[in-house]
């Protein structure tokens, strides 16, 4: 087998028959081991419908979704698939279960009927990860739309999931929130598990290694992020923004001063200008 | 002015009681309540006062905790007292007009609010001793072997979890809505009966509203989590019967015995 660990295949997806319009329409990508990939569009762009396909949520209407090597449209693959590819959601409050952090951490790895010593050790493996672990007696509904989001995660790592896919997770968080998520993202991509993050937030796109713009239910633009933050003019056609420091530097740049289009953070615009 | 709600009255303090297996507590509790049901003569109620005082002092739950559960029920055991002493026939020790006191009613009065007295206080102790999830993890187990009869033992447990869960976060956002509407000139707290409960409706509908989508979106989040019913499914958290349920178990029987033996008598 290849190290591809998701292959998205010219997949197609409506809503209903009725639907004129493909939610997805004609997506292919694929997704390496360990990679960090962001996927930005504006919304109804397919990204959301993209990330449920891939956890089988929803089946393609054409096209074919491989998770590891193992069909999604296959009944008897489901459980071992979101195992594989676990799923963090929008709204931190709709996805706990539990009323103890820990026991919500528990929930999935009871559900696969693990053994509870091992149960054990993954919660508190899971808790230490997203560094939650003195909160594990706590009720959910105390704790900050950051921390819950982070419990969320571990809820995923618990999984045992190889590939973790992060739907819109801090689009309802306030800024530190976010940045807690976002470091959480960082440290787990270090330790080499495969995330696939959809945002609609730039300053989170820059710290994927690859960024994927979708528009209109298709793939647009896929690359670095210097590769993709440098066409300003065609993302903007997508209705999305690109970082405030990489149209800074185009701006510069188009002054006359000697400054390459693919700068993506204010450090190095800095580094370049204090020269 | 809802974040610190407690659910329940769990009391969470250690003491042996709360140590306890759920399932023995709840088997106590309920044959604790056949018990007092057993009992026809005051002085049994002796051995029972007892038998609660030493469990709560072992609790170490403050006595007015225990008395606070009552305050709900104070109505119900005030009209029981008051029915049962008005309707009793027997010797008449007092008559003012058509209202005649029995001696014979006076005696039942008195023994039916000690009954549902010790009975609030009894069932009280179990929910203050233990956590609403534990009590869950109890009430599952103990329903498991009536699943053959078709009985959802899993199902209604995940729905208590899940009702525990969510009784905060709607209870927040049924303040967020309140104050949205209050700030656009909503009233819900003059009027009468009436026009306070119209009032209310245009709060229930956004509130049903996002209760079912909150629904939806918790239960695709399950399934991506794996959660396919109960079957196959194993637990964290393990109950085991210890020394302590022997214990407590053994002085339950002995408690038990006396009182049928009084009732014999």
């Amino acid at each position: 087998m290849d190290d591809y660990i998701i292959k998205i295949e010219n997949v197609k997806f409506k809503y209903s028959k009725e639907d004129t319009d493909y939610a997805v329409d004609g997506c292919s990508l694929n997704i390496k081991k360990g990679e960090f990939t962001a996927i930005i569009g504006h919304n109804g762009s397919g990204k959301s419908t993209l990330a449920k396909l891939i956890n089988s949520i929803l089946l393609p209407t054409e096209g074919k979704i491989y998770v590891k090597g193992m069909d999604t449209a296959d009944d008897s693959k489901l459980w071992d698939i979101r195992q594989a590819a676990g799923m963090v959601f929008q709204n931190p409050d709709n996805q706990l279960v539990a009323t103890i952090v820990e026991e919500d951490i528990a929930f999935g790895p009871e559900n696969q009927g693990v053994e509870s010593s091992e149960i054990r050790r993954r919660v508190d493996d899971a808790l230490n990860a997203v560094g939650m672990y003195e909160y594990r007696k706590r009720p959910p509904h105390l704790l900050s739309g950051g921390q819950k989001q982070r419990i969320a995660i571990a809820g995923v790592l618990a999984l045992n999931s190889d590939c973790i896919i992060l739907d819109e997770p801090t689009a309802m968080l306030d800024p530190s929130g976010r940045k807690e998520v976002m470091d959480t993202l960082k440290k787990l991509d270090a330790q080499g598990k495969t995330i696939l993050l959809i945002t609609h937030y730039m300053d989170e796109a820059v710290l994927a290694d690859r960024v994927v713009i979708m528009d209109k239910g298709n793939i647009k633009l896929d690359g670095t992020p210097k590769d993709v933050f440098k066409n300003i003019e065609a993302i903007k056609k997508f209705g999305l923004d690109v970082p405030q420091v990489t149209e800074l530097a185009q701006e510069l740049a188009k002054e006359g001063l000697n400054i390459p289009p693919d700068i993506i953070n204010v450090k190095d615009l800095v580094d370049l200008l204090c020269q | 002015m809802f974040k610190n709600l407690t659910i329940g009255q769990h009391y969470p303090v250690e003491s042996p009681v709360h140590d306890l297996d759920p399932r023995v507590k709840i088997i106590i509790t309920l044959a604790f309540l056949v018990s007092l049901f057993l009992i026809d003569s005051f002085s049994t109620y002796i051995i029972v006062a007892v038998f609660l005082t030493a469990a709560i002092t072992i609790s170490k739950v403050p006595v007015k905790f225990v008395i606070k559960g009552l305050r709900p029920i104070l109505m119900i055991i005030i009209i029981t007292f008051v029915i049962n002493l008005l309707m009793t026939p027997g010797r008449i020790i007092f008559q003012v007009g058509f209202i005649k006191v029995t001696e014979e009613g006076l005696k039942q009065a008195g023994f039916m609010a000690i009954r549902l007295t010790l009975l609030i206080m009894g069932t009280s102790l179990l929910t203050l001793t233990t956590s609403p999830i534990i009590l869950t993890d109890g009430i599952e187990s103990l329903l498991k072997p009536f699943k053959r009869f078709g009985l959802p033992a899993h199902e209604l447990a995940m729905m208590m979890t899940i009702a525990l869960r969510f009784i905060p976060t709607l209870m927040e956002e049924t303040e967020k809505i309140m104050k949205a509407q209050k700030s656009r000139g909503a009233d819900f707290e003059s009027g009468n009966i009436m026009s306070r409960a119209k009032n209310l409706v245009p709060l229930l509908v956004p509130l049903f509203i996002s209760a079912f989508r909150r629904a939806d979106e918790l239960a695709m989040a399950m399934e991506a989590r794996c959660y396919r019913g109960g079957e196959n499914r194993t637990r964290m958290r393990q109950l085991k019967i210890s020394k302590g349920d022997y214990a407590a178990s053994f002085i339950f029987i002995v408690y038990f015995a006396a009182v049928i033996a009084l009732k014999i008598w």
